[in-house]
């Protein structure tokens, strides 16, 4: 198991390896994006309060799950990478950010595009809105620490130990905006088994919700492989790859 | 000599070589003096306005304040290569860092708690909002020191450092502002605030429990 596990540390093995999955995990979830949205904008019924308002939540929520799943992962990968010393780990989280940052950008578009018609208005300062605006800082906070070094290794670990830090006080801050005040509608979908949604509305945002997660796995995979050509251009197997590549050179 | 004395000794550097820069001192109070004095000047002197504002705008006065001070936390010891003996002493990194947070404390925040009661009267705010006021800013401003601490060892290193720290500690120093100013609010109107002082209190112990060894490991990094 753990050979497995260093195989996979390695970049060229990781480069390949992510090189077979990547287009199969891009496809795959397109398609399935398209079915979802399909049954989303198509196949569910209006909802009987908010009308054809609500179908914004199959684009809302699975960028407002990714947004913190995203965070979370980079947290994981900057710990191992800091306890364990790998730098796979480092360019993982580092790779992350940026598409963190941008479904959290997209959950607060759409939660202020359905606050105008639900709530009369583009922004009300609702914990979860606000939670999510803190969430958006965190994640620039994290990148411009990272651009203002010019040694990736020390980016690498000071990135790392802050958004180890940042982990431990995101629940804090989730916490705090919810005591302070709160006037979101209450989750929906967490219990599964009575969920207070219809089944035609909860599986296209199921299979969203999945999708978005295999496109974020994707993206992830592509960003991945070009951050570890970019850092280990000096690399004996970098320069074999590229004197392989035809026109280079 | 013994890890309480190794402690005291680093606090009492910290002091003494603060005392020598008055100027250096005096500037973050004299920042959360004049932002605090701004707000009436740009709205309107009027008694009720002020006295909904006061606990934000005196919080938030705090809080930059705070921030002004931090920039300045390790960059000395680092550029005179003091730093790097306290890296290499046998002593642990994290108590000499933890040393350095509390004279930060003592220099920046405790003045801080002591000037705010005399503010918090030119916002009229009431006898138990001033209480609740300088109670909040006593167990918050350690917080935000030891908060700030990591922040600014983070970018200990780096060139024009002040808005990146900015961007780094505010985020994290957010539920520290909500629970004191709000404490202020509801103590101003006549109610309880045991809830918010306990948040307040869970919120330092728990800073003062982890922050120490964060810093210490960012000025491992920003060293090499």
């Amino acid at each position: 198991m753990w050979n497995w596990f260093h195989k996979l540390a390695s970049p060229p093995h990781f480069y390949r390896l992510a090189g077979i999955f990547s287009p199969w995990m891009l496809w795959s979830s397109l398609i399935l994006i398209a079915i979802g949205t399909y049954g989303g904008l198509v196949l569910a019924p209006a909802d009987y309060q908010q009308g054809e308002g609500f179908r914004i939540i199959y684009v809302h929520v699975p960028s407002s799950y990714l947004s913190t799943m995203i965070y979370a992962l980079m947290a994981v990968t900057s710990g191992i990478g800091l306890i364990w010393r790998i730098k796979l780990a480092h360019a993982v989280a580092a790779s992350a950010a940026p598409i963190g940052a941008s479904f959290t950008a997209v959950s607060l578009l759409t939660g202020m595009l359905w606050g105008k018609p639900m709530w009369g208005t583009y922004w009300e300062w609702d914990p979860r809105l606000t939670s999510e605006l803190i969430l958006l800082f965190i994640y620039f906070g994290y990148m411009s620490l990272r651009a203002s070094f010019e040694d990736i290794s020390k980016a690498d670990r000071a990135g790392g130990l802050l958004a180890v830090v940042g982990v431990v006080n995101l629940p804090i801050i989730h916490y705090s905006v919810i005591w302070w005040s709160s006037l979101h509608q209450g989750p929906s979908i967490k219990k599964l088994d009575a969920p207070s949604i219809s089944g035609d509305m909860l599986w296209p945002l199921l299979l969203l919700i999945a999708a978005s997660t295999l496109f974020f796995g994707a993206l992830l995979l592509y960003r991945v492989r070009a951050e570890v050509l970019d850092r280990e251009h000096n690399s004996r197997w970098v320069q074999d790859l590229l004197g392989e590549m035809p026109g280079a050179g | 000599m013994n890890l309480s004395r190794f402690f005291a000794a680093i606090v009492r550097r910290e002091l003494q070589i603060a005392f020598k820069r008055w100027g250096d001192l005096a500037s973050p109070l004299m920042f959360f003096v004049m932002v605090a004095s701004l707000f009436p000047l740009a709205l309107s002197p009027q008694h009720e306005m002020l006295r909904n504002l006061g606990p934000a705008v005196l919080w938030i006065a705090a809080l930059l304040a705070t921030l002004l001070s931090l920039n300045a936390l390790f960059r000395g010891d680092i550029e005179d290569g003091s730093m790097e003996q306290l890296v290499l002493s046998p002593y642990p990194l994290a108590l000499a860092i933890f040393g350095k947070t509390v004279a930060h404390w003592l220099l920046n925040g405790l003045p801080l708690v002591m000037l705010a009661p005399a503010l918090a009267v030119t916002y009229y705010l009431p006898v138990e909002g001033v209480r609740a006021l300088s109670l909040t800013l006593l167990i918050g401003t350690p917080t935000l020191s030891l908060l700030g601490a990591v922040g600014a060892a983070l970018t200990a290193g780096v060139r024009q450092s002040g808005g990146l720290l900015a961007l780094l500690v505010l985020p994290l120093m957010l539920p520290v502002l909500m629970f004191g100013a709000r404490a202020t609010d509801l103590a101003g109107s006549g109610e309880q605030i045991t809830g918010p002082l306990y948040l307040l209190s869970a919120l330092l112990l728990l800073a003062l429990s982890l922050l120490p060894l964060a810093s210490a490991a960012a000025i491992r990094i920003s060293l090499d």
